[in-house]
């Protein structure tokens, strides 16, 4: 799972326990605690949401909360505060939201997190977040997409302050023992009795020692573009072995072919660096040369938005001009006429990054960039409650699919986390109530294990393997790009499905995840959002469902799924607002959950 | 460039103590020691300089663009983020890699900093209130400024003052306070300014090493006279 933080490999741990991995010391644990495995700020969230019902937790990570992948974004958290004065509106958040979601999320679970977001930030201001304030008030700024001021930020370090805050926040339910934080330990597999999670086995990296906890549990490992490898923008403990290990469990995942490339990258040793869309959103603009001079084709072919189109849209803009034959090879993101009081206030962090990272001074020199790995839209199948297709299990921020549809608006990330994990949270803390959780589980302890293979030394990387793992990478990065076609997603299937991986479950659950990206992404014979087919370059109205995928028999089983309409409350509210939304289907209800499911093999 | 990575190893489940020096050449100028490592790591057979198979070298790091603090180090001598420090910028071929000398080392150049969380945790390093007040331009920025500190234990290192597990927490337990302190009102500082005058005022003897190795440059003594004047001297 750490492919650069595992510890030495050491077949031959120390002491009987981990020497025999199958029989994990017992401990002590209360079936009714939620294990939260993740601590960036799904976790933290859900963790903080947990604590404040006086429900005590598990926190299970890797490393602390301070190293996630959350301190790394940077642009900001939307919530239509109007604190500009624009009359701005949940409604108008979910409208530019869905509009880039492209139709493919649950319209009930955005519309919930567009009218939470203003909750979500009046509660991080109270826990000290020092949020952009200017001449005593707190501003927002423009991002990607939006038809308001709706990004509230900080700086460009908008992440790690919110990471922060709610470290700080938690520490003190920790200190009453309400949150158990098990760092240094990460999920080695699921409890699975009769297709339910009832608990999970966790394994330390510092010892090696397998630990078993019972109870319901909620995910928040972070996206899954990290099979991608060094070709991203993310942390490099984002390698994508959760979110595989749980489909190869038989948990459910949804929208895999929606991967994000964040538009402005710039290739620094070992991985991307990010140029937040902030940059775009203080006046940064794209250009290419052509014929000896700057084209700004951004603002030519999208004269409304210009440089802040949505996601998506500005990465293939960048490629084709790439791409095209009378232009240059390479774009610049040219930040020269940004107001030197907007450097100084807004984004001296960025140009600090670029001047340490890059050798270039944006506010003198424009910056090559060209598109990178960013996000995963798709991932873990949740309902609107966050509940997972497997009972007893839960999932919230960048593993669970809900809420970005095809295409996620900068902004919606850190508000997807937070919220989501609240969210998760609350469904928990209902079920335990009502009686439903814990899941009590009907087969002995001995009987799930077994079920289980464990295999000493799991996230320890042999060398040969290191060599596989980069084919993976390569053949993703080759036939999973900004543009696909169907010869060579097939390519790509043949190639994943001859690859040899010797002994490693891991790499064989990582093709297993590859190939499921792969299905999802050959089967949506259409281009919607961040999926963008040359052979079908139409959106194509009846497939407005989630791509869904799961394991049986080896084999990769798919189906589309029909979403739940908007309801009937919410729909009101955007005729009242005149909001013109399309692709919203009249049909009230939420019968996309109760549906059989009913896939077939790929 | 070539150079000759000097790496202090400590292997488990043995963990005998030993160096080894690892051979790396790089066009790249922008090769970095996390760089550096990370490619170690990913050869098919890693081999030392005299030719003998070596395990993994264990080391921390997650976002490799300081942002995350994993990667602290001592390089050369001197407490570094390794994703911050340009094999370039290193006089000589040889580079000397150690882990952090204040914690007890997990394996290689992996340390346990768990006493630096305990330390906040036992400080009451959090809000009484959850509604801070933040209304002037100049307590967000200087908020701010406290929010950037990465935990990565750099500061520790080379203070003079700090010694794990004693009643100093060192500036890693300042930046979380500072940033409290400056959102919370006079009135209502009681509790974390009797906290912050026994765990931070009262073990700094302001020699301020910390200053100049922080890895995210923050403004420390600006900030630390900003947490004293409040809790201590009672002012803002």
């Amino acid at each position: 799972m750490l492919s650069s933080t595992s510890q030495a490999s050491t077949p031959t741990p120390s002491t009987p326990q981990a020497s025999n991995p199958a029989m994990p010391t017992p401990q002590a644990s209360n079936p009714a605690m939620p294990i939260i495995i993740g601590a960036g700020l799904a976790g933290l969230s859900a963790a903080l949401s947990f604590a404040r019902a006086g429900q005590a937790c598990h926190l299970v990570s890797p490393q602390e909360s301070e190293r996630a992948q959350s301190v790394m974004a940077e642009g900001g958290i939307n919530a239509a505060l109007d604190l500009m004065g624009q009359g701005d509106t949940p409604a108008q958040h979910f409208a530019d939201s869905w509009k880039s979601a492209a139709a493919i999320t649950d319209p009930n679970a955005l519309f919930g997190m567009c009218e939470g977001a203003p909750d979500v930030v009046r509660d991080l201001i109270g826990l000290g977040v020092p949020f952009q304030v200017e001449q005593g008030h707190m501003i927002q700024r423009p991002f990607g997409g939006q038809s308001k001021k709706r990004t509230c930020y900080v700086k460009s370090s908008t992440g790690k302050a919110l990471v922060g805050a709610l470290i700080d926040a938690l520490r003190r339910y920790e200190a009453e023992g309400l949150v158990i934080r098990r760092t240094s330990s990460e999920l080695v597999a699921l409890d699975v009795d009769e297709k339910r999670c009832v608990g999970a086995w966790l394994c330390s990296t510092r010892t090696k020692q397998i630990e078993h906890l019972e109870g319901p549990v909620v995910l928040a490992t972070g996206g899954f573009a990290g099979i991608f490898g060094p070709s991203t923008t993310g942390s490099t403990t984002n390698t994508g072995d959760i979110t595989a290990l749980v489909f190869s469990q038989g948990v459910k995942l949804a929208n895999l072919e929606f991967i994000q490339y964040h538009p402005t990258t710039i290739a620094i040793p070992g991985k991307r660096m990010l140029v937040s869309e902030a940059a775009r959103g203080e006046g940064g603009r794209l250009f290419v040369m052509r014929d000896g001079a700057p084209w700004y084709f951004m603002e030519e072919r999208y004269p409304e938005l210009g440089n802040l189109m949505p996601r998506d849209v500005v990465s293939r803009e960048i490629a084709s001009v790439m791409a095209d034959p009378s232009c240059e090879n390479c774009v610049f993101l040219d930040m020269r006429e940004v107001d030197p009081i907007v450097w100084s206030r807004r984004l001296g962090d960025l140009r600090d990054e670029c001047i340490r990272l890059i050798g270039i001074d944006p506010a003198t020199e424009p910056l090559p960039v060209e598109p990178g790995i960013h996000y995963s839209m798709g991932g873990i199948w949740v309902d609107e409650q966050h509940r997972c297709s497997m009972g007893g299990l839960f999932a919230a921020g960048e593993c669970a699919c809900q809420y970005h549809g095809a295409n996620r608006l900068g902004g919606n990330s850190l508000l997807g986390a937070i919220y989501g994990g609240k969210r998760a949270a609350q469904t928990v803390l209902d079920e335990l109530a009502q009686g439903k959780l814990p899941i009590k589980p009907t087969q002995p302890l001995e009987v799930r294990q077994a079920a289980v293979a464990f295999n000493p030394g799991i996230f320890d990387i042999s060398r040969d393997e290191v060599e596989r793992e980069q084919t993976i990478q390569e053949i993703l990065a080759t036939h999973l790009g900004i543009v696909r076609d169907e010869k060579s997603l097939l390519e790509g299937i043949e190639q994943l499905l001859k690859l040899d991986v010797g002994n490693s479950v891991r790499l064989r659950r990582r093709v297993l995840l590859a190939h499921a990206c792969m299905a999802c992404a050959i089967t949506r014979i259409e281009s919607r959002g961040a999926h963008c087919r040359s052979d079908y370059p139409d959106t194509n109205e009846s497939l407005a469902e989630q791509s869904v995928v799961w394991p049986g028999n080896g084999a990769v089983v798919f189906e589309f799924r029909p979403l739940p309409g908007l309801r009937a409350e919410s729909r009101r509210v955007l005729q009242e607002e005149n909001l013109q939304v399309d692709g919203l289907d009249e049909n009230d209800s939420t019968q996309g959950t109760e549906k059989t499911w009913k896939g077939v093999p790929f | 460039m070539r150079k000759l990575l000097d790496v202090a190893r400590l292997v488990p489940p043995e963990m005998k103590a030993f160096r080894q020096v690892f051979e790396y050449e790089t066009e790249d100028e922008r090769a970095t020691v996390a760089s550096a490592l990370r490619e170690l790591n990913a050869r098919p057979r890693l081999l030392d300089i005299e030719g003998n198979e070596a395990a993994v070298i264990s080391w921390e790091c997650s976002c490799l663009q300081k942002k995350c603090g994993a990667c602290a180090m001592i390089i050369n001598g001197l407490p570094r983020l390794a994703c911050d420090t340009r094999l370039a910028e290193l006089a000589g071929e040889r580079v000397t890699l150690d882990p952090l000398a204040k914690f007890p080392v997990v394996a290689d150049l992996v340390v346990d900093r768990d006493a630096v969380f305990t330390k906040l945790r036992d400080m009451g390093v959090w809000h009484d209130n959850e509604r801070s007040l933040l209304t002037q331009d100049k307590a967000s920025d200087w908020a701010y400024e406290a929010t950037r500190c990465l935990q990565c234990g750099c500061c520790l290192e080379v203070c003079p003052n700090y010694v794990p597990d004693a009643i100093f927490g060192g500036m890693a337990a300042m930046n979380p306070m500072a940033r409290l302190l400056e959102e919370t009102p006079k009135a209502e500082r009681k509790r974390l300014a009797r906290s912050y005058k026994e765990s931070v005022f009262g073990g700094c003897a302001k020699a301020l090493v910390c200053r100049n190795i922080c890895p995210a440059n923050i403004d420390i003594d600006r900030l630390l006279s900003r947490a004293n004047a409040r809790a201590v001297w009672g002012r803002h």
